[in-house]
């Protein structure tokens, strides 16, 4: 029999969701281990950061990195798992995008503490003590990885060959994903590995003309099961969020939140989403005052249309202290 | 900021009514601030979202779009579409920390010189008065 393929798998900023993905594809991983050894894979077998360090440069064949890179740890298992990868994928949109980590990037790490350690009303902290880089207990120095202000996806840290989405990337992808490197049939490298063409490509919902006249929220509106949701006024983010993923929100009868991240043209996510919402408005039927208190009527912008892709987006980030714009 | 100290301020002008609005102004010698570039686009709406956010992110401290009246345009409905996206726009640059007003929305037509002057001029005191935009660090290695 042919040499084992070697595999690795690195959870960082991320909930976990992406190492059970793995799980997910339920028996298919046993033929999958008999072609393919786990060097490390902390969430599952006991492995340790020294064991990773131990392997030669480029000995592992494939490497799987989930989460976004937020703190100086994950930054090092970053290049860690560049340096000994032959193949370093991008696993789940934390990694690919950012993610709902990247959230964080609407603050900076005072602000992020402060909310964490001071001012939740569950907290009691009266003497201000956060996460130090390096603290002293008992004569001992302890350490933690440094937290930084930014949230970066993995491709702004190292080089990546392919990205994996989703949140957490569906079983049938993990599964096409494997089967492409076990059989060696990768697409060039970069490429997302998922549709090339948006979400309402594959959507089953009825579409029409797309005339709206009201923007709900998804708890004021009443879902028909059929149509459309952006006809039936509910923010979908399927026209500017890569397919793939099988509309699985959208058969829970829930809109796409865009965790495949864009399609291969499209820069920036929200403001493609801004203009398609702004598109669609039903102009025939609404006076201009009335067109633009519904557009004015969409809460967050930022949240809705960037709740996956912030730190890739092309402003990245809140501007917060030092500019002028306050 | 440019090289004398001037904010960079970008113009993106229809061609059917602002653009031959701007043109007027600058064939009747009206005085003008000379820190603005324009680019001439078919439609106001031609402007994606996505071209003023990358603006902003490569310099530019002001973006004026300027089209048809309502009722106007060319392409019968464009410029209502232009409008709503800024709106949009406007409210999402202020949650990304950037001042509102560095984006502003105008109609001229073809026969309002004075008017283009009038909006470029006080649109450029505007931005002497905002500064420079500062944005976080925008590229990542």
């Amino acid at each position: 029999m042919a040499e084992k393929l070697k595999f690795a798998f690195s959870w960082n900023a991320s909930c976990g969701g992406c190492e059970i993905a793995v799980l997910d594809i339920d028996e298919i991983i046993l033929d999958v281990l008999e072609k393919v050894d786990i060097l490390f894979w902390p969430v599952a077998m006991d492995f340790k950061k020294s064991d990773l360090e131990s392997y030669e440069d480029k000995s592992i064949d494939v490497g799987f990195y989930n989460g976004a890179v937020r703190t100086s740890e994950q930054e090092e298992y970053a290049h860690l798992m560049r340096k000994k990868s032959k193949v370093l994928i991008a696993f789940g949109s934390c990694a690919h995008l950012g993610g709902i980590p990247g959230l964080a990037n609407v603050s900076n790490r005072d602000g992020i503490f402060e909310k964490a350690y001071v001012s939740t009303l569950s907290t009691v902290n009266p003497s201000r003590v956060f996460p130090e880089p390096e603290s002293i207990v008992n004569g001992k120095k302890l350490t933690l990885p440094e937290f930084y202000d930014d949230v970066k996806a993995l491709d702004q840290v190292v080089d990546v060959d392919y990205y994996v989405p989703g949140c957490p990337p569906p079983p049938d992808l993990i599964a096409k994903a494997i089967d492409a490197i076990i059989k060696g049939e990768l697409p060039p490298k970069g490429s997302v590995i998922a549709n090339e063409k948006a979400l309402c490509e594959e959507c089953p919902r009825e579409k029409n003309k797309k005339k709206i006249r009201e923007i709900k929220r998804v708890h004021e509106a009443v879902d028909d099961g059929e149509t459309c949701l952006l006809e039936q006024g509910i923010i979908c983010l399927g026209p500017v969020t890569r397919g793939g993923c099988g509309a699985r929100c959208i058969k829970a009868n829930m809109p796409c939140r865009g965790c495949f991240g864009p399609v291969d043209k499209e820069i920036d996510m929200g403001a493609s989403m801004l203009s398609a919402i702004a598109s669609i408005i039903d102009e025939d039927n609404l006076t201009e005052e009335e067109q633009k208190k519904l557009v004015e009527s969409i809460e967050d912008p930022l949240g809705l249309f960037y709740r996956f892709s912030l730190p890739v987006s092309l402003l990245r980030r809140v501007t917060l202290g030092g500019g002028n714009d306050e | 900021m440019n090289e004398n100290g001037e904010p960079n301020i970008l113009a993106f002008l229809c061609n059917w009514c602002s653009y031959a609005g701007a043109d007027l102004a600058g064939v009747s010698r009206l005085q003008m601030p000379t820190n603005f570039r324009v680019i001439r686009v078919m439609c106001s709406s031609r402007v994606d979202p996505e071209i003023i956010l990358y603006a902003f992110k490569k310099g530019i401290d002001g973006i004026l779009v300027l089209g048809c009246h309502p009722g106007d345009c060319h392409y019968i409905n464009g410029n209502y579409k232009t409008e709503r996206r800024m709106i949009m726009l406007q409210k999402l640059l202020g949650q990304f920390g950037i001042n509102p007003k560095r984006l502003k929305l105008g109609w001229v037509s073809a026969s309002e010189g004075a008017r283009f002057q009038e909006i470029i001029s006080s649109f450029a005191r505007e931005m002497e008065e905002l500064g420079k935009l500062e944005l976080p660090i925008t590229e990542v290695s």
